[in-house]
Order: structure tokens, then sequence, then C-alpha cells
């Protein structure tokens, strides 16, 4: 396995008294959640990624409100008008529209929603999965950490876009179809993590302690473990999304993902492509969201994990 | 170390065993192939004599067999649309695929290594900052969104490079910057990782007390220790690479094996993609194998 190495230091419970701050509470009698608020408002990666992604969440939470037009409304007349920014821009449609007419601005509004959703449920399904796996491995060692090893190591030899195309065409592309491929391929990390966090703190005095009370085994993973190992979990959860995001454009994009008339963002570039020549925002608009929603994940996800194990910070 | 890479070809044998499994799955899962050969304009009678010809009646387990046994000979049979054997298209596309590739791993290291090496000596200046917006931007960027951008600028704008295709080197220049960019955020930072190891370490303290020239430390004593792991990452990012160069050959034409991989997917032409999945595994456990045992042969600590 070549994929471990930033994870050990991920998980690690840390709570050194944080030096930087001198509020009037000393650090010690702060609570651990205050303490990561605190650092979390002080991270300029938090800070911007947060920002970034509370803006785009909210504004496709809002698109029924906020949305000029219709996204799927086709206006033939009104065809890849561009830009507002352009000298040709109208008001009435700021980012201009596509081939049919449609409006971009409410496109991508719309479209944040699909990206958002699969990123979420991809991570949520991936999550599961990767996670119930690592924490066998690493609470059980032995056989079935190598039997886990195993599937991990399978899972990583099979080229992750090819055969999400192929499982994708071999139920018809469909949002469904895309979270839940996505959901199914996306956990080696997830277990990578989960086993390396366990194995950490498996053999320390109050997983003994618990064990010799007589808890089951799943009480102490459910109550002990599972909580212990949550940050790590939280960090590898936003890395993945952004890449279900990333893996749902390119498969849309190959038209084996989100079908039609569906805004995805990917979908939008595979659209304009033929149009790009003489009319580059059509894909310029799109990727440039995609790239911002990704950036803005990628760099909450890297402050979360320096904000709860700043001794992995390198 | 014996024991070490016995045990670990074992495990590859067994994954490579697991993804041949799978692969030959995804065939028999894709619907009833008698019917698939024969096309649409057949008889009954003409799909049960296809069902017996293939071998197609016989109990899943002898059918998995003969196909393994085949495919351990490299004949995955024909495919449905170019009746044409599977392993000579495979044998005219590879090729591509792996020029490619190769040319977007160096592009890769080329630019990620000394960049690894420069934020590691100027630790939390500026260019250590630049080169870690790099590589946070390099992850965020969708790779067909960057392959069409590039032709924008490169192609249309500036017309330095051709648009498409693969006739000559230049056809390659920006499939393989498109390609190679996804690469170097890894390599990047295990670079600038391995190098701030290495540069607090005791023998390049005794190096520079001794009075070596500065650059001749670096690169004769800091990076040629610190470079070993990047070449053992490179080879398992080459093997993503192949994976992912779909997406970059479906953006630029580009006539190798992700393009076949899409156009056989899009046609239902499964003998050609299942084997298009097992060699892209085959090429990735091969890659991992020697990844891991290079790792283990210089740091014996992994070695259990």
């Amino acid at each position: 396995m070549t994929l471990p190495r930033d994870s050990a230091a991920l998980a690690a419970p840390n709570l050194p008294p944080d030096a930087e701050a001198a509020p009037a509470v000393p650090a010690s009698q702060r609570s651990p959640g205050a303490i990561v608020l605190g650092r979390f408002l002080r991270h300029g990666g938090c800070l911007i990624g947060g920002g970034l992604l509370g803006l785009i969440v909210l504004a496709s939470l809002a698109a029924p409100l906020i949305a000029p037009h219709d996204p799927y409304a086709q206006d033939v007349s009104r065809r890849l008008i561009p830009p507002i920014w352009h000298a040709k821009g109208t008001w009435d449609h700021m980012l201009g529209t596509d081939k049919l007419g449609r409006d971009y601005v409410s496109r991508l509004l719309y479209g944040g929603q699909i990206s958002l959703l699969i990123g979420l449920t991809a991570a949520l399904i991936s999550g599961a999965i990767g996670t119930f796996l690592g924490v066998c491995a690493g609470y059980f060692g032995g056989r079935v950490d190598a039997l886990v090893s195993y599937v991990v190591t399978t899972r990583l030899a099979l080229p992750v876009v090819l055969v999400a195309l192929a499982m994708a065409s071999l139920v018809g592309g469909s949002l469904k179809v895309v979270v839940l491929v996505l959901g199914f391929l996306l956990w080696d990390r997830f277990a990578v993590v989960a086993r390396a966090t366990t194995q950490q703190i498996r053999n320390q005095d109050f997983i003994s302690a618990a064990r010799a009370s007589g808890l089951t085994d799943l009480r102490i993973v459910l109550q002990e473990i599972l909580p212990n190992i949550a940050n790590a979990l939280i960090v590898v959860a936003t890395l993945e999304m952004a890449h279900a995001i990333l893996l749902e454009a390119a498969l849309s994009f190959l038209g084996l993902g989100v079908q039609p008339p569906l805004p995805s963002w990917g979908l939008m570039i595979a659209e304009g492509k033929q149009y790009m020549f003489f009319q580059p925002w059509v894909i310029t608009i799109p990727g440039v969201a995609l790239l911002v929603l990704v950036l803005a994940i990628n760099l909450l996800g890297d402050g979360l994990r320096d904000v709860t194990a700043p001794e992995a910070r390198t | 170390m014996l024991a070490f890479t016995l045990r670990r070809i074992l495990v590859a044998l067994a994954v490579a065993f697991t993804v041949a499994v799978a692969s030959f799955l995804l065939l028999h899962l894709s619907g009833d192939l008698a019917t698939a050969i024969a096309g649409p304009e057949a008889t009954a009678t003409q799909i049960e004599q296809i069902r017996r010809d293939y071998g197609l009646d016989q109990p899943l387990l002898a059918q998995f067999l003969t196909w393994g046994w085949r495919a351990l000979h490299l004949d995955f049979g024909n495919s449905f649309y170019f009746r044409e054997r599977v392993i000579d298209l495979l044998a005219a596309r590879l090729p591509i695929t792996l020029y490619l590739g190769i040319i977007a791993l160096s592009v890769a290291l080329f630019v990620a290594i000394p960049l690894g090496v420069i934020a590691a000596v100027k630790r939390d200046t500026w260019v250590d900052r630049l080169a870690l917006s790099v590589s946070v931007l390099g992850q965020a960027m969708p790779s067909f969104w960057f392959g069409l951008t590039l032709i924008l600028i490169f192609a249309v704008n500036l017309r330095w490079l051709p648009v498409s295709g693969n006739a000559t080197w230049k056809h390659f220049v920006l499939p393989a910057v498109a390609l190679g960019y996804y690469a170097m955020p890894a390599v990047m930072r295990l670079t600038r990782n391995g190098m701030l190891e290495v540069l607090s370490s005791d023998y390049v303290r005794t190096a520079r007390a001794k009075g070596l020239p500065p650059r001749k430390i670096l690169v004769r004593h800091a990076l040629r220790n610190a470079v070993i792991p990047v070449i053992a990452l490179a080879a398992v990012q080459f093997g993503f690479m192949l994976g992912g160069s779909i997406v970059i050959e479906a953006v630029f034409s580009l006539q190798g094996l992700g393009q076949l991989a899409w156009e056989s997917i899009a046609r239902n032409d499964f003998p050609v993609v299942q084997a298009i999945v097992l060699v892209l595994a085959m090429i990735y456990i091969c890659l991992t194998l020697a990844a891991d045992l290079l790792n283990a042969f210089l740091d014996p600590r992994l070695r259990q």
C-alpha cells in the first residue's frame, strides 16, 4: 500500500494548548471545540474555502428564488448570447445563453445543486463503506486486516474512470446511477485512513478500559473509536466530495453521467464544446464554476486538517 | 527482503486474479452475449447456434476457465463491432497511450521535482507558497476543461500547436501537459517533504560543516536520497495516468487505448472494454508491485 503516508498523522487525538491565542480564559480551560473553532477562524484556507463553499451552497439552494429564468426554457432567437462583459452582452442574460438559448446564470445555479448533491451523497456512501472496512481492519487486525488490505488493493487496481463509465453504460447513465457508481468506487481512502487511525488508538488505555468493563466490540467501535477518528474522516470526506464532483463532471462530459437536459456543469461543457472556438465563454463559465467549487472544498478540507490536527502540517 | 518480496508477489497475483474475475463478470452482466454477437436481425435458431459455438451454453465456471486460459495467452476473443481480434486492436492503440503517459509523466517530473526542491530550500517564503498554490489549483481543475482551455489558448489563439489528432510529436504536447498536470501536486509535495527531511539530517549537516558548496550538497547528498520515493510514486502515478487518459484522449481525439475504451463502451463492445480494463489493471498491479519493492528495498521498516 502506498497511500497511508499522510493519513497516519491525521488521526492523533490532539489538544495541545493553543499558544497563539491568549484570550482572557487560559487555553487549558477552553473546551476542545472552542479551541478548534478559534483556530478555524484564524485559518486563511478554512475561511476562504468555507466562505466560498457557503456562498455556493446558498446560491444553489436559493436557485428557485434567485434564478432569473427557467433553466430549461429554450429560445432559439436568443442562442449563444455572450456574457455581460462582452460588447454584445445583455443584462437580461448576465452570463449569456447556450446553443438552445437557455439562460446560463440559471443553469449554473441549478447545476450547482447537482454537483453538491452528487458530491455529498457519493461521499456519504463511500464514507460508510470505507469506514466500515477500515475500522474492521484496524480494530480486529490479523486476518480481517489482511483481507481488507487486499480488497483495497484490488479496488485501487481498477481504473476508476473506465469502470465507472462501463458500469454507467450497463445500467444507463442517470443522476442516481452516477451517485451509486461513485459511492461504490471512491471508498478506498476512507478505508485507508480509518484503518490507520483505528490502529493508533486501538491499544490506548480508554479502549482497554472499555473492553475490561465488558462492552461489546460493536459498542466500543460506536462509542469510543468512531468519535475519535471522526475528524480524520471528515477531512477525507471533503476531499472525496471534491473527487466525486470532478468525476461526475468528467462522466457527464463523456456522455455517460448526468443526462440532458439537466444542467450538470460537466454536461454544459460537453454541450458547449463545439461552439468553444468562437464563443469560448460557453466552456469557460461552467469550467470556472467547477474549479471554484472544488477549490473551495479542497481548501476547507486542508484547513480542517490543519485545525483539528496541527501536527499533521508539513 | 526475500520473504517480503514473495509475499508481495503473491498478493499481486491474488489481486490480478480478482480483477480478472471482476472483468469477466462485467462481460456477463452486460446482457445476453449470444444475442449481442448475433446482431439484431438474427433468428432464434441462429442465436442458439452462436450460443453453442461460443460455448455460452456452458456453466459460468467452465466459461471462466476457458476465458481465463485464453486471456493468459493474450487471446481476448473478437470485438463485436470490428469483427477483429481484440488483441490486435489493443496492440494498435496501446503504444499511443503509453507514449502519451510517458511524455505526461516526464512533464510532471520535470516541473514538479525542481519545484519541490525549491519549495523545500526556500521553505515558508513566497516561492514555497506559490508552489503550494499551484498544487492546490492542480487538484481542483477538471482535466477535460483544462485540456479544452489549453486548446483554446495554444492551438486556437496562439496557433503554436495543433488542435487534435496524433500525427506528430506536436500533437502530444498539449494532452501530455493536461494529463501530467494532475501528477504534479503529489510529486511536488513528496519531493518537498523528502527534501525537508533530508536537509535537516546529520549527514547533510556534516557535508555543510565540511564546507562543501551548497549546490553540490543539494544535488549530490540531498536530492539523490529524497528522489527515490518520488520514483516509486511516479510509477504509481503512471498507472493512474493510463487509466485517466480516457478523458484526455477524448478531448484531443488521440486514438489511444482510452479513446478505444470510450467508443467501445458507447457501442456495447464489451470484449474490448473487458480486455482494456484487464490490461490497464495488470499494468497498474505491476507498477505498484515495483514501487512497493523499491520502497521496501530502501526502507527495511516497511518489510513486515
